[in-house]
């Protein structure tokens, strides 16, 4: 047969008309509208929304800012975010350069301890700093008095340096896989010019070293700060009973009872707009020409030889290793398996009855786990072929503008999950829709809100692979369907597994958002723990944020598996 | 009738002209080549004619039936060729035997239909024995192989290769060379080649296409493109030359350092630039003032390199300032410095634009 007895339907115009490709785009676009256009403009409106009559007006702004407290709270948000991220700088720099650049002993130790601390989620850490440092009870303090004889410790966690400290304990991985991720591309050749030109290994360090990084690390600084403006759930821990409020917690209030969604909105847009310019200075900062992130080849890297200071610098990754995993751990486990935390730990105060109640005569809270799962299972699998049809669309150029498509699926990663639980709850709770309470909503706003993960993973999977693989099925017969099926997806299975756990582990304790929207039924793991503080069930909590823990791990056993053991300490990850 | 025929094919990207004016027929059966430097539109030509890329005007045809114009696209599943890239875009996922079997497989050819093909073309390239490995178990030739084989057993209508040997080292280019073209005799297929580099053009090519910035500049048999080069771009490009510019005087034609009768040279009396193509194979060079029909150029050598195959000369004729390039036998030395005669045929200096 030849073409000649090919149907004439066979031809095709090539653009510019209505045909399938652009249904597809039309039904992509309005997803997109639907899970991340819609809830930030039905956020901007509520803002300027009349509570009773609904009409225009400025009146939402002049409450939200008319008491200097709900302006200190804008403050002491601005002023933790700093501090959190000069913190995890500590932390975190000099770790990623021992790690990355060194021979200090115990580097895949510290990078496992990095990947501890990063999936733990900061409510239960903070839980675990409460069990440390509380004052009087605290296992801190108890030691010091022990020690000292002392009456009463020095550590309280219900502080503001106390809060401060227990998010940047479990922010600095940002920091990490920005830095280690650019100090890995700085190629040993850029050290040797440095030293052959006289100059020693502190000070090639300091003035080539770092200064390529440098960009890398303040992006990092710059995630952590807006992580911890972000945050809800350990503000809501430590900062309420300490007596003060940040944003987040504050926001929290206005949507007691009764629910003042427009003041909300309209408190809301500072936290928003910092987010905004924030992320553009990271960006332009990160994206400058000429720095490392271009010079990706260049020779092989040789660890510096620290000599003496090996030991010192092993000594201060334990310790931070300590601050983060070792003692919470440690105390989260004791109280988790304790009738009584406060009764230390002998073999008489050992149980395993707040597993029991937790899993089997509590109400909600086996169920919480189950939502969590199923909630996460389905937001995961929804944007991971959200993004990969839009991925597809982008980087294969099946249509024009496509490019709207890919920044609408990035959008989301400028907007904090508070925010956009607001947003949601705003554009989805009233009807016609009137989704509040129901598991939908949440999908839909994990969805929106891992969306930019997926994007970057399934963007980076495809931009991998050569085009004139699928070329080639299509000259041989195959249809782009075919194609998709027959080769892309098989090559690609992995990453998109990878795009999966990325978004599924996150979305398993995602508590910013989920605490604006969840319903009755729909409580999520994350929610039941932060109501068990509440309640200060300390033990019941310790054992299902181990439950939560311990059921991660097999996810992250598959995930090393196929994509290697750093895979989610890889700068697409975040 | 011609198997493919393109017809004034354009293609603009944006305002940038990538493809103007092109129009080539290929009798079944023939291979041609595109060559030309990167960037002139060899391989956009070549998506065209794929399907990939839809012209921005005039229309390609195969059998008679249109296929490509600016309105309508065959898309390139549904055009019966078949195409060897430039990464071989060979599946990773599928082993030799499941990526040449393919097209077969969409073909919807039986179960044993599809094995006995694929042992069979796995045979001609000499890959049966690698039938159950996966792709990054083979080496570059291999792999090369194993995207001819997948191409060529579907037995398409047109075999689209596009610089299929740009990623392999010089011997198995070499090597590979021969082989297309003895796959070709074999199979008859008729074939589009693009490449960049003449030698594999010459080596494998019935005609050869010279594309440079977007348009055709000359259409030939690789012999004849090397011997009657039209354009001063297709003499540069396909092997070395020396070109020679000259001005009309009387019935001469004065070149740098000689002069030859207009009536011996091609297009001697024509109007317009004398721009001259002289091969530096096609002068030759004696201690002695030679004796015959040619023009006899008293000169110095000014400079000279020996590579093994031939010794390459600058010699300057006294009357001239600049030298030309002569190519001689290994065995024929000249000191720098010494006094030789140039033996110039205008016969075979070719006038160029």
């Amino acid at each position: 047969m030849t073409v000649a007895a090919l149907p004439a339907a066979a031809a095709r115009p090539p653009r510019l008309s209505f045909d399938a490709t652009w249904l597809l785009w039309a039904a992509i676009i309005a997803v997109l509208v639907f899970l991340v256009v819609s809830p930030f403009i039905y956020l901007v409106i509520t803002s300027f929304t009349a509570e009773r009559t609904g009409g225009f007006t400025f009146a939402n702004y002049a409450t939200a800012y008319g008491r200097s407290r709900y302006v200190d709270a804008l403050l002491n948000s601005l002023k933790l975010g700093g501090t959190a991220a000069l913190l995890a700088g500590i932390f975190a720099v000099p770790l990623a350069w021992a790690v990355a650049r060194t021979d200090m002993p115990g580097r895949g130790l510290t990078r496992m301890l990095v990947l501890a601390t990063f999936i733990t989620p900061p409510y239960t850490g903070a839980v675990a700093w409460i069990l440390l440092a509380g004052p009087n009870a605290g296992w801190l303090n108890r030691l010091f008095t022990l020690l000292t004889g002392a009456e009463a410790g020095p550590f309280n966690i219900y502080s503001f340096s106390g809060l401060a400290i227990v998010i940047a304990l479990y922010s600095f991985p940002y920091v990490f896989i920005f830095t280690t991720a650019a100090l890995e591309l700085v190629s040993s050749e850029m050290e040797d010019a440095a030293n052959i030109l006289g100059a020693g290994p502190w000070r090639t360090m300091w003035r080539v070293t770092l200064p390529l990084a440098l960009p890398a690390i303040l992006g990092g600084l710059i995630i952590c700060f807006l992580e911890a403006i972000a945050l809800f759930g350990s503000p809501a821990m430590i900062a309420i009973p300490a007596r003060f409020n940040v944003v987040t917690t504050q926001l929290f209030q206005f949507f007691g009872n009764p629910v003042r969604v427009e003041v909300a909105a309209a408190y809301a847009m500072p936290l928003l707009g910092v987010t905004i310019l924030l992320i553009l200075i990271q960006q332009l900062m990160t994206r400058r020409k000429g720095f490392v992130a271009l010079t990706g080849k260049g020779g092989e890297r040789r660890p510096i030889l620290l000599g003496k200071w090996r030991w010192a610098m092993f000594g201060y990754a334990m310790f931070v290793a300590s601050l983060a995993v070792f003692l919470p751990y440690l105390f989260l486990l004791q109280a988790a398996f304790a009738k009584a935390w406060g009764r230390g730990f002998g073999l008489d105060n050992l149980s395993l009855r707040n597993f029991h109640f937790v899993l089997f005569e509590h109400g909600t809270a086996a169920k919480s786990v189950l939502n969590s799962f199923l909630y996460a299972g389905v937001s995961a699998t929804a944007a991971v072929i959200l993004t990969l049809c839009v991925a597809y669309i982008v980087v294969r150029r099946v249509v024009p503008f496509g490019g709207v498509l890919g920044f609408l699926c990035v959008a989301p990663f400028v907007i904090p999950g508070v925010v956009l639980a607001i947003g949601f709850y705003a554009a989805y709770a009233p009807p016609p829709l009137a989704l509040y309470g129901t598991a939908l909503i949440l999908i839909l706003a994990f969805t929106t809100r891992f969306l930019p993960i997926g994007y970057v993973n399934a963007s980076a999977a495809l931009r991998s692979l050569n085009p004139e693989m699928e070329e080639a099925v299509r000259v041989l017969g195959g249809s782009r369907l075919t194609a998709l099926r027959r080769v892309v997806a098989p090559l690609l299975k992995r990453s998109l597994l990878g795009a999966w756990l990325l978004i599924f582990i996150p979305a398993t304790r995602e508590l910013s958002a989920a605490i604006f929207l969840y319903g009755p039924n729909t409580k999520v793991a994350s929610v039941m723990i932060f109501d068990m503080s509440e309640e200060g069930n300390l033990e019941y909590l310790a054992a299902l944020a181990l439950i939560l823990q311990v059921l991660t791990l097999p996810l992250l056993w598959i995930g090393q598996k196929a994509l290697g053991r750093d895979f989610m300490l890889r700068r697409s990850a975040t | 009738m011609s198997k493919l025929a393109l017809r004034n094919v354009a293609r603009l990207y944006g305002t940038v002209e990538a493809v103007a004016d092109f129009s080539l027929e290929l009798a079944p059966g023939e291979f041609v080549s595109l060559l030309g430097p990167s960037g002139c539109g060899k391989t956009t030509t070549l998506r065209m004619i794929a399907g990939f890329v839809p012209p921005s005007a005039g229309t390609i045809e195969m059998e008679g039936r249109q296929i490509s114009s600016p309105s309508s696209v065959v898309p390139p599943e549904k055009r019966r060729m078949s195409m060897i890239f430039q990464s071989y875009a060979i599946w990773p996922n599928m082993t030799v035997g499941e990526n040449v079997g393919f097209g077969l497989q969409v073909r919807k050819l039986s179960r044993a239909e599809i094995d006995r093909r694929v042992d069979a073309i796995l045979d001609v390239v000499q890959m049966r024995n690698l039938k159950g490995r996966y792709p990054a178990e083979l080496s570059g030739g291999q792999q090369q192989r194993v995207a001819l084989a997948r191409a060529i057993v579907v037995e398409p209508e047109v075999l689209l290769l596009d610089e299929p040997l740009s990623n392999l080292d010089a011997n198995l280019r070499e090597e590979m060379r021969f082989e297309i073209r003895r796959l070709h005799d074999a199979f008859k297929i008729t074939t589009v080649y693009v490449t960049h580099d003449q030698s594999e053009a010459m080596v494998t090519s019935d005609r050869i296409v010279v594309m440079n910035k977007g348009r055709i500049e000359q259409i030939d048999a690789p012999h004849k493109l090397y011997a009657r080069p039209r354009s001063r771009f297709v003499a540069g490009f396909i092997g070395r030359t020396n070109f020679l510019e000259g001005t009309k005087q009387g019935s001469d034609v004065r070149f740098d350092g000689f002069s030859a009768a207009a009536g011996q040279l091609e297009g001697g009396d024509g109007a317009g630039g004398l721009l001259y193509s002289l091969r530096p194979q096609a002068i030759g060079l004696s201690g002695q003032k030679p004796n015959g029909s040619s023009v006899a150029v008293e000169a110095e050598i000014t400079g000279r390199s020996y590579l093994g195959e031939y010794w390459d000369y600058q010699v300057r004729p006294l009357a001239g300032t600049k030298p030309v390039r002569v190519s001689t036998s290994p065995s024929a030395v000249f000191e720098v410095g010494s006094r030789v005669w140039l033996e110039i045929d205008p016969a075979a200096m070719v006038r160029v634009e």
